[in-house]
């Protein structure tokens, strides 16, 4: 199989670097060894003909505003891309179900000659005094704009006739990355930050930025903050509700997790409310840990510093005695990541080294030069970084390397399985709560179940050097 | 109550689909395409396309699914897409090294009038298909007929660029088998044999999206069509379309092209409609009599339905999904005793009701027909709220109404996303009407002795 041996071609050889994994001539300096000297490449756009495992910008606007539960979420254009967004991701919601259903314009041939803002029009005044969302979210696919559909008047019009904030979200698939999308929802939500009613709100009181509730995690963390003494005005978006992001400015610091979908929003709110924001990740015991020492360091609170550190002390052993049970299962073994975002993979290297387990490749769709800085020191000296992780690549690497699990998402899991390769989605289908603390137990129960399976050796063996 | 919102009323609803229950055209293309042998569906268009139909194919197949994208920029949408598929074209071809590229349109480059007649002429002209290799291409915007129209045009492609007209043709069919499961293909395929029919069959996904675990895993899976045989569907003597929607442009371009004769049938799905597919394929061979082996299985099917008759008769189902599978379903609820009460397809198709309407005899007047736009799952769930079902046949979207109504669902159809077997248990044949019998029956049963009284709670069906 060609994919397992290096390219053929003539002056191929120049093209591979160490890794020996670029397949494409273009992506050469997305990919490199973690101590090695060369920046790598990132932010860029993937080349044609690749079989890239990214998505698009109406992917990205999605993922971040669909889990705001009380809102309708409308996408106009085609059917497909309302069909495949429909419920796909674990993004639970206490009380408001609406995310979960799916609503599209259905664009026809007749409406791009003559173009969809009839139907757009249609389909909000049929959707709205009928669910009576708090919100509407107007998602423009690729060729909204195109056919020459005023997507903005329209949700101008529809909100003066229902009175509620009916807001556009420019998302045409090719017009960047999926962080593109981020940063259009990001504009969304700002559209909604500010118009509430902020009294009542404490001084000790944070908005928890870029946690989207997967297996009901924004509940846990929403109690750590509650427990040291904490209001949390609004979790954005998991469980998300307008109400709480319209009043969200508030709060007197915002906590940003998934730094590469939020931090525009936390910038904007800094700029325009003087809001300061601090970075926090919630994958693993040290970080979870972390988040809330940073917390009540930025107040400057004692007891609160206090509070959390008898929480942390709580709440680690509960999960000691389990993960240590587990170590010696897993010490030794070796872990490819590949994850959306750069921030997501430097907190699994590190939680997985907490399990005894070593990190071989480490890759995210959508890293940023200063992430990967930060990924790149914290390796292994040999660990391979890369950026915009190609399936072709992914099957090469796993071919050619000794590995024993992969952390990735939807599209890598049979590739993994197909290769012996045990699983971990760290993804939107996780099936458990993995930040924080009973998360960090939860992971390593997940990763011991599918690394220690026994139906790994029923495979034939391969022949990994 | 998930579907809270749902009320008893229909309102008519011009342009605004809720809960579809169809998907776009582009990702039929690729189903199709990834039924021939060492070919990468290309999807030109935004790279979120070829995402969304990759992760939704894996979560139904559960197996890798390769692609490549044009990966459209800005520049792409306002300079055209040429430059985008070229560089594809000889990216792939150097890098992943397919024998064959199967490109499909998207939305967006259709809507911006991409040529992809003269976008591959120009790249066959250029020398950047190398020797051997191919490239052909279906045209598939979004915003015309469904994912099974997508499927019917890159099977009907398939013929277009390969199908060569024969002097001598063999005694050999051509076999579309519509959109449907890797093992239902094998299982058709299996059935040929045993009818003495030789065939090709286009396109053939079973070893592709269904393949085992080897030493040496492939990036391309042995299964698949080979271009060899593409072209060799010229020299069949005959054709068969398993199922209209998904088939008929084949073979009536196929017939187009180099005079083979057809004939169209609909999906072996159920006693009657295998009855129908089993003659035809007899018929083609040339075979005087069905032969036993196969006469045993549907002995056998007949014997199931006669044995288990009074657990199913009267009981009404709703059903949805796309229009092939729903004629020959329909048909064997009929069969049966069931009363299908409800069908809706996001899919249109003219002839879908008359198809509907043929099968269905005047057995079941009270059974209502949904299709094409507007036809979705809030539609359905309306109806059910007007008046409840038994069962619910159809695809995974089906089970928020499953659970808030308290009906039993069997899961079948594109896609099924949360339940394993459809990849590997045919339900084409008559073997495969005994599995779809055992499905229904034992979630009759499931409820039964979930939910009755403890008194009634039986050891003995």
């Amino acid at each position: 199989m060609s994919l397992l041996r290096p390219p053929n071609r003539a002056g191929a050889a120049a093209a591979v670097p160490r890794s020996g994994l670029a397949l494409l001539e273009e992506r050469r300096r997305q990919i490199v060894v973690a101590h090695e000297a060369g920046a790598i490449e990132c932010d860029r756009k993937s080349a044609a003909g690749g079989v890239s495992q990214r998505a698009c910008v109406f992917c990205g606007s999605r993922v971040v505003l669909y889990p705001v539960a009380d809102a309708l979420h409308l996408v106009h254009g085609p059917i497909g891309c309302a069909a495949y967004t429909w419920d796909i991701r674990g993004a639970l919601s206490s009380g408001p179900q609406l995310h979960r259903l799916s609503f599209s314009t259905d664009l026809r041939e007749r409406e791009v000659i003559y173009g969809g803002e009839a139907s757009l029009a249609h389909a909000l005044d049929t959707l709205i005094p009928a669910h009576k969302p708090q919100a509407a979210f107007v998602y423009a696919t690729c060729i909204v704009g195109l056919i020459g559909d005023d997507v903005e008047a329209v949700c101008r019009r529809a909100s003066e006739t229902h009175g509620i904030p009916v807001i556009p979200v420019s998302a045409p698939g090719f017009a960047g990355t999926k962080k593109t999308g981020y940063a259009a929802a990001c504009d969304a939500l700002a559209r909604l930050v500010g118009t509430g009613d902020t009294a009542g709100i404490s001084p000790l009181s944070i908005n928890v930025l870029g946690e989207f509730n997967l297996a009901g995690e924004a509940w846990e963390i929403r109690r750590w903050y509650e427990t040291i003494g904490l209001q949390v005005v609004a979790t954005i978006t998991g469980d998300g509700r307008v109400n709480d992001i319209r009043r969200c400015h508030g709060a007197a610091l915002n906590i940003v997790q998934c730094s590469g979908s939020m931090t525009r929003l936390a910038q904007h709110m800094k700029e325009r409310y003087g809001i300061p924001f601090i970075h926090v990740s919630y994958v693993g015991l040290e970080d979870t840990a972390e988040a809330l020492y940073a917390v009540a360091r930025h107040f400057g609170d004692e007891p609160m510093l206090a509070r959390a550190r008898d929480l942390v002390r709580a709440e680690t052993a509960a999960v000691l005695p389990e993960l240590r049970r587990l170590k010696p299962r897993l010490r030794g073994k070796t872990a490819a990541i590949y994850a959306g975002g750069a921030f997501k993979a430097i907190s699994l290297v590190r939680s997985l080294r907490a399990l005894g387990m070593r990190t071989v490749l480490a890759g995210s769709q959508t890293g940023s030069p200063d992430d990967y800085v930060e990924l790149r020191r914290l390796c292994d000296p040999d660990t391979i970084i890369v950026d915009d992780l190609t399936a072709p690549e992914l099957v090469r690497f796993l071919s050619t390397h000794r590995c024993d699990l992969l952390v990735g998402g939807v599209k890598e899991r049979p590739v993994a399985y197909k290769l012996g390769v045990a699983f971990c989605d760290h993804n939107h289908e996780r099936k458990h709560a993995l930040n924080g603390f009973a998360g960090m137990a939860a992971f390593a129960r997940e990763v011991d179940a599918s690394v220690n399976s026994p139906v790994w050796s029923l495979i034939p063996r391969r022949n990994i050097p | 109550m998930l579907l809270r919102h749902t009320t008893d009323e229909a309102t008519r609803r011009t342009a605004l689909t809720v809960n579809p229950a169809k998907t776009c055209q582009p990702i039929g293309a690729m189903y199709a395409a990834l039924g021939v042998h060492r070919c990468l569906p290309h999807s030109h268009g935004s790279q979120g396309c070829c995402s969304y139909h990759r992760s939704q194919l894996t979560r139904h197949y559960k197996e890798p699914v390769m692609a490549a994208t044009s990966s459209f920029t800005e520049g792409s949408a306002v300079f055209g897409g040429q430059s985008n598929l070229l560089q594809a074209i000889d990216t792939i071809f150097a890098t992943y090294e397919p024998d064959v590229i199967a490109v499909h349109t998207t939305c967006l480059s259709e809507t911006i009038g991409d040529d992809l007649v003269q976008i591959v002429a120009k790249a066959r002209t250029e020398g950047r298909i190398p020797e051997g290799k191919d490239v052909f291409f279906a045209n598939t915007p979004s915003y015309q007929g469904s994912h099974i129209t997508g499927f019917a045009k890159m099977v009907k492609s398939m013929v277009d660029h390969f199908a060569q007209p024969s002097e001598r043709p063999a005694p050999r069919l051509a076999l579309f088998p519509g959109w449907v499961e890797p093992a239902d293909m094998r299982e058709m395929r299996r059935l040929a044999a045993l009818l003495g029919q030789d065939v090709i069959m286009a396109p053939d996904t079973s070893g592709v999206l269904d393949a085992g675990m080897e030493a040496e895993p492939s990036f391309y899976p042995a299964g698949g069509t080979t271009m060899a045989e593409l072209r060799a569907l010229g020299s069949c003597r005959a054709s068969l379309a398993s199922g209209p929607s998904a088939s008929s442009l084949a073979v009536q371009a196929l017939e187009g092209k180099t005079g083979t004769r057809y004939e169209t049938v609909e999906l072996p799905i159920g006693l009657s409609a295998t009855d129908r597919w089993i003659e035809a394929l007899r018929r083609a061979s040339g075979m005087p009599d069905v032969p036993a082996h196969v006469r045993w299985e549907r002995a056998r099917l007949v014997d199931m339905l006669c044995d288990m008759q009074q657990y199913l008769y009267g009981r009404s189902v709703a059903l949805w999904g796309d229009p092939d599978q729903l004629v020959s379903l329909v048909e064997f609820c009929i069969d049966m005793g069931m009363r299908p009460r409800y069908v809706v397809t996001g899919s249109s198709s003219r002839s879908f009701e008359e198809r509907l309407a043929a099968v269905v005899a005047g057995r079941c007047p009270e059974m209502r027909v949904a299709s094409g736009h507007t036809a979705d799952m809030l539609l359905l769930h309306q109806w059910i709220k007007q008046a409840k079902v038994d069962l619910l046949i159809g695809g995974t979207h089906g089970k928020y109404i499953a659970r808030d109504e308290s009906i039993p669902l069997v899961r079948h159809g594109f896609p099924i996303l949360d339940r394993v077997g459809h990849q590997y248990f045919p339900t084409v044949g008559y073997a495969g009407g005994m599995r779809l019998v055992e499905q229904i029956l034992n979630a009759f049963l499931e409820v039964k002795d979930a939910t009755c009284p403890e008194e009634s709670f039986e050891l003995v069906m």
